[in-house]
């Protein structure tokens, strides 16, 4: 056993009465949550302590849109982990907190309730806070965010007296939120300042796809609109003014615009960063001693050409979380998992693999209006990702096209009686 | 409360008294975390895969079509195979017995 495994024993500290742990995680949610679980399950036998700056146990996020919204799923069953199993593990759950500086030289950070906490390895699993409007209103009771269990609580707690919905954003959680609202009876407006849906993460056919599927169940999609103000009465929002005049009457709106990565305190302190926090291969950023993992963490993928991306995905955060708790316990590793993603919507099953940033062509595998297709995009002739909607196996057999970056035929790719699993190199193609 | 006998993969086992309307995965993921159970239970990958002890498997759901593909993508698949995602722990299954597979 590596002696990585065993205590950190030299963590610096000048106050005996300040908290300190060996390793510190920063954020409760996903990469934090299995970051604490992996190190244990290495055996790692010093002190870890888990902070959130929420008051709950780790919980699945992806429900926060879908079956937690709609009241399907209560809380107690999308706990990551029960309380008891984080006191049998001995990790200390710090929640309710929130790291306001780091100083890593140090070792210590500082939280807004004034204490300061001590750590040999600090892990920054915070995600990040929902992108808010900056017009008038966006403040107003009735406009909502989801990120957290309190935030779908607030909505939910809304949802009896709300007749009329605006969502803004026409992304996944956008998307997802409009439908769980529709299927609860409320009439949805869904605003996009884009020309289609889902037109940073998807191709075309995928957004018309999912425009008219949600048309189909009642939601009025606005492509190309910008927002000017909500509007308020009685303290309440009541409408949103689009630029050009018109206004949407609603008794909520919900504004699924995308995140903020929550890395201010490291990139005071000094980590190379921006829009989140620089991480190397072990996901290592440039301050001693720190991690970064999960929606925050900026890294080189191999499957965006190298571009250094975040990804927002359970997918992510877990399994940085767990070459971070490889690398802490000795065993060399490096993040290079295959990205893939899933989003619910109505009775619609979407799977991905690979990203599809990028691609340069894309072949239609089935029929959309059958409701079970895929779409797989292309970049230099290469497969390099697949959406699959009700195509459980086309998702399943697609990875290794990604992975061995096939040059499909083209008209193979498109013909859904070939299983993928059966694609080879088409051959007239060529490559290093 | 019906108890669950899960077998890890190391091969110690565990009992496990789960009620509540939990599946299978749930009731394990409450006191352990070897498996990940990474898609929440929506059946949309396949690191909650078990192996059902004989004796109980046509007591189970059928296996749909999205389960049976996803347990295609594991190099371990055996006939005894299953997501526990998709086994609602009901009292009438009250002392199964299922050994988590080995991750892939």
């Amino acid at each position: 056993m590596s002696s990585l495994a065993r205590p950190f024993l030299d963590v610096r500290s000048s106050d005996e009465m300040m908290e300190q742990y060996d390793i510190l995680i920063v954020g409760a949610g996903h990469g934090g949550a299995q970051a604490a679980a992996a190190l244990r399950k290495a055996k790692f036998t010093g002190s870890i302590a888990l902070l959130g700056d929420e008051p709950d146990f780790p919980y699945e996020r992806p429900p926060l849109s879908k079956e937690y919204l709609s009241g399907d799923k209560p809380l107690d069953r999308l706990l990551i982990h029960p309380p008891a199993f984080w006191a049998k593990s001995e990790v200390a759950m710090l929640l309710g907190r929130r790291v306001t500086k780091v100083e890593p030289h140090e070792h210590r950070v500082s939280c807004a309730d004034g204490t300061v906490i001590g750590y040999a390895h600090l892990i920054w699993a915070t995600g990040g806070s929902p992108r808010r409007l900056v017009c008038s209103g966006h403040d107003l009771v009735g406009v909502h965010t989801v990120r957290t269990r309190a935030d779908a609580d607030r909505m939910r707690a809304e949802l009896a007296s709300t007749t009329r919905a605006v969502v803004i954003g026409g992304g996944y959680i956008g998307l997802e939120a409009a439908a769980v609202l529709a299927k609860a009876g409320k009439h949805v407006t869904v605003l996009e300042a884009l020309d289609r849906v889902l037109a940073r993460v998807a191709g075309e056919p995928l957004s018309r796809f999912y425009e008219a599927e949600h048309r189909a169940h009642g939601v009025d999609i606005r492509l190309g609109v910008a927002v000017e103000c909500l509007e308020e009465r009685s303290g309440r929002v009541c409408g949103v003014r689009l630029v050009g005049g018109e206004v949407l009457a609603c008794d909520i709106a919900v504004v699924g615009i995308g995140i903020v990565p929550a890395v201010e305190p490291l990139l005071v302190a000094g980590a190379r960063g921006g829009n989140g926090v620089e991480v190397d291969a072990r996901c290592h950023t440039s301050l001693p001693d720190i991690f970064a993992i999960g929606d925050c963490a900026l890294h080189v993928s191999a499957y965006a050409d190298d571009a250094m991306i975040r990804l927002e995905s359970v997918q992510n955060a877990t399994d940085q979380a767990a070459v971070v708790a490889k690398v802490l316990t000795g065993t060399s590793a490096v993040y290079d998992s295959m990205p893939w993603f899933w989003s619910n919507q109505y009775d619609l099953k979407l799977q991905t693999i690979g990203l599809s940033i990028g691609y340069d062509d894309l072949v239609v595998r089935g029929r959309p209006a059958e409701r079970s297709f895929s779409i797989v995009y292309l970049k230099g002739r290469k497969v390099v990702a697949l959406d699959c909607v009700n195509a459980t196996r086309d998702f399943v057999q697609g990875k290794r096209l990604v992975t061995e970056r096939i040059i499909a035929d083209r008209s193979m790719l498109a013909d859904t009686t070939i299983p993928l699993k059966e694609m080879k190199n088409a051959p007239s193609s060529y490559h290093v | 409360m019906p108890r669950l006998v899960v077998t890890m993969r190391e091969g110690g086992q565990r009992q496990i008294d789960a009620g509540g309307g939990l599946s299978v995965m749930e009731a394990i993921r409450e006191s352990t975390d070897e498996l990940l159970a990474l898609c929440g239970g929506g059946c949309s990958c396949a690191t909650c895969h078990v192996y059902v002890g004989e004796a109980f498997a046509s007591r189970l759901p059928t296996m749909s079509g999205d389960e049976n593909e996803l347990l295609d993508s594991s190099l371990h698949r055996r006939p005894s195979s299953r997501l526990s995602c998709q086994i609602p722990f009901t009292p009438a299954l009250d002392g199964l017995g299922v050994t988590i597979a080995p991750e892939d």
